[in-house]
């Protein structure tokens, strides 16, 4: 048995030196706990050689609120705001891998309604999120106007939502069983009107960065991973799949009515930045496919089959459910003794915690500005890193 | 393929397995001396090939003085999934990594590490990673007392 247990400070120490060769000396930088392009609060300590990064930590914990141990002594409906808080980008689909395991594990058969608007939600909400993330990822490689165009189409989003769910950012939609509430009589109106607009946007976003030669340089064959490597260290979402590997959550493990319309899962031939940022784009346009496939005929029915105050206790076992966020897999892991209408232990296997660890891997060997890159396609948030 | 037949082709690799019961797909349990023999069949055999580890944590249970470890599973190119839980004694909880299988165990297992205790056999960097190095306890065990702690309602 060697079980050896480190600090950070050790870690540091024992990481290699530089070589006798070199003539510059190699040094640690901080990036962060707050730095623009962690967008929150995330700590990662670069070793350089001059620009060149040798190797990378990231000290994740500056968000940490012990989300799984106060979520031991939370009713399965009241887990559903703690998701949120998570990776608040897709909070819907947060809910609904909550809902989707707590219907599964007591057989709860919702309508075809309530199973349509949460599709439509939560392709809203992959909008949104994408949209949001082209613009930072623009901002942090000095593109200022992409920061403020995401904003724009994230903000007309963040409308209709407010509409019917009263929230622009923290959405606890998705309830076991249903949802909060109804959607608004003029919804499919203003969704309907809102597809051409943001198919103008994916359009305008195309002209404005894509095509651009100094934003394709930075990106272009910059922290390459090939499948077989993106699926050992864990990645899901766009990045898995920028990597060649076509497994998409909405595809191989159908829920809700993805299973009735038609869409392509995206993937990219490279593994590269550029690859990483592109699935992203045509994500949303097949996002938007969806919607329009959907939104003409949302059926009639209850848009809630429990009632709210119902006490929901879990049989005994193991229960795992999840979702496809605009990250990656978002997972519910939950183990119920049966007898209190608390989970015993709950986990939350987040996109962006095992996304993260990548970076670790794939920086090495670049410089800084190529690091900003790297770190920024992976499309991070970090709450959900720290849980 | 579906539960159980999966379970009746890896009872057929390595007969020293057990079902466990009260899981929402396949499971298998495992003693904790046996975790990295089997593990290693289940990532290679050409019928199995579970490729990817979706999530590993640990669920302490004060009242049979142990910690169950659990590994989900996924094959990507079979599309099957699978549950796997060791039981580890509360009082030494050592297992042995699984990192040299799957790269993002060492992640993982340092979550696990830090919020329960689980000391990792073979960890290449076993270290806090949510709390400060000079953290005392571990936050996720049941017993866990922080003079900060508010009483919750049981």
């Amino acid at each position: 048995m060697s079980v050896q247990i480190r600090t950070l400070e050790e870690h540091l120490h024992a990481s290699p030196q530089a070589d006798s060769e070199l003539t510059t000396q190699e040094y640690l930088v901080n990036m962060g706990p707050q730095h623009p392009i962690a967008h929150g609060s995330l700590r990662v300590v670069l070793r350089l050689d001059g620009e060149n990064v040798k190797f990378v930590i990231p000290v994740p914990g500056y968000v940490h609120r012990g989300v799984e141990k106060m979520c031991e002594h939370l009713t399965y409906r009241q887990i559903i705001p703690y998701t949120d808080r998570l990776d608040y980008l897709s909070a819907i689909m947060n809910n609904w891998a909550v809902a989707k395991t707590v219907e599964k594990a007591l057989g709860i058969e919702t309508n075809a309604r309530i199973e349509t608007i949460r599709t439509i939600m939560s392709e809203l909400q992959r909008l949104q999120s994408h949209a949001l993330w082209w613009g930072v990822t623009g901002m942090d490689l000095g593109a200022y106007t992409a920061f403020l165009y995401g904003f724009r189409e994230r903000e007309i989003i963040g409308e209709i939502f407010e509409e019917t769910i009263g929230a622009r950012l923290t959405m606890n939609y998705i309830q076991p069983g249903g949802l909060m509430y109804d959607i608004q009589p003029d919804f499919a109106a203003k969704v309907k009107k809102l597809i051409p607009y943001l198919h103008g946007c994916i359009a305008q976003y195309e002209t404005l960065l894509s095509g651009n030669t100094i934003f394709q340089e930075r990106l272009r064959n910059i922290g390459v991973m090939d499948g077989a490597e993106a699926l050992a260290l864990g990645c899901t979402g766009p990045i898995l799949r920028a990597s060649g590997v076509p497994l998409d959550l909405r595809a191989t493990e159908a829920y809700g009515v993805y299973d009735q319309v038609n869409f392509n899962v995206v993937v990219g031939a490279v593994g590269d930045s550029w690859d990483r940022y592109y699935v992203r784009l045509h994500e949303m346009r097949e996002s938007l496919r969806i919607i329009e496939q959907l939104i003409d005929n949302v059926p009639e029915g209850d848009y809630a089959t429990l009632r709210y105050n119902e006490e929901l206790i879990l049989p005994e076992g193991l229960h795992y459910g999840q979702t496809e966020t605009a990250r990656g897999a978002f997972g519910v892991f939950i183990d119920s003794d049966g007898k209190r209408p608390h989970p015993r232990r709950l986990h939350f296997r987040s996109p962006s915690f095992n996304n993260m660890w990548v970076v670790t891997r794939i920086a090495a060997g670049w410089r800084i500005a190529d690091f900003i890159a790297i770190q920024s396609s992976l499309d991070l948030v970090i709450p959900d890193i720290d849980r | 393929m579906d539960p159980e037949k999966l379970l009746a082709l890896i009872e057929s690799i390595c007969p020293t397995v057990r079902h466990r019961a009260h899981a929402d797909r396949a499971a298998l349990s495992i003693a904790a001396d046996e975790l990295l023999a089997l593990m290693a069949v289940l990532r290679d055999d050409p019928a199995l090939r579970f490729d990817f580890l979706v999530t590993h944590t640990a669920i302490d249970l004060p009242d049979e003085k142990c910690f169950e470890l659990v590994y989900l599973l996924y094959a990507s190119e079979h599309g099957h999934s699978l549950f796997v839980t060791t039981r580890v004694d509360r009082d030494n909880p050592v297992v042995p990594s699984v990192c040299g299988l799957w790269p993002i165990a060492e992640w993982q297992e340092r979550e696990v590490y830090d919020l329960m205790g689980v000391l990792y056999d073979e960890h290449p960097d076993l270290r806090r990673m949510f709390l400060e190095d000079d953290w005392v306890g571990f936050p996720l065990r049941k017993d866990y007392q922080d003079e900060h702690m508010l009483e919750l309602p049981k």
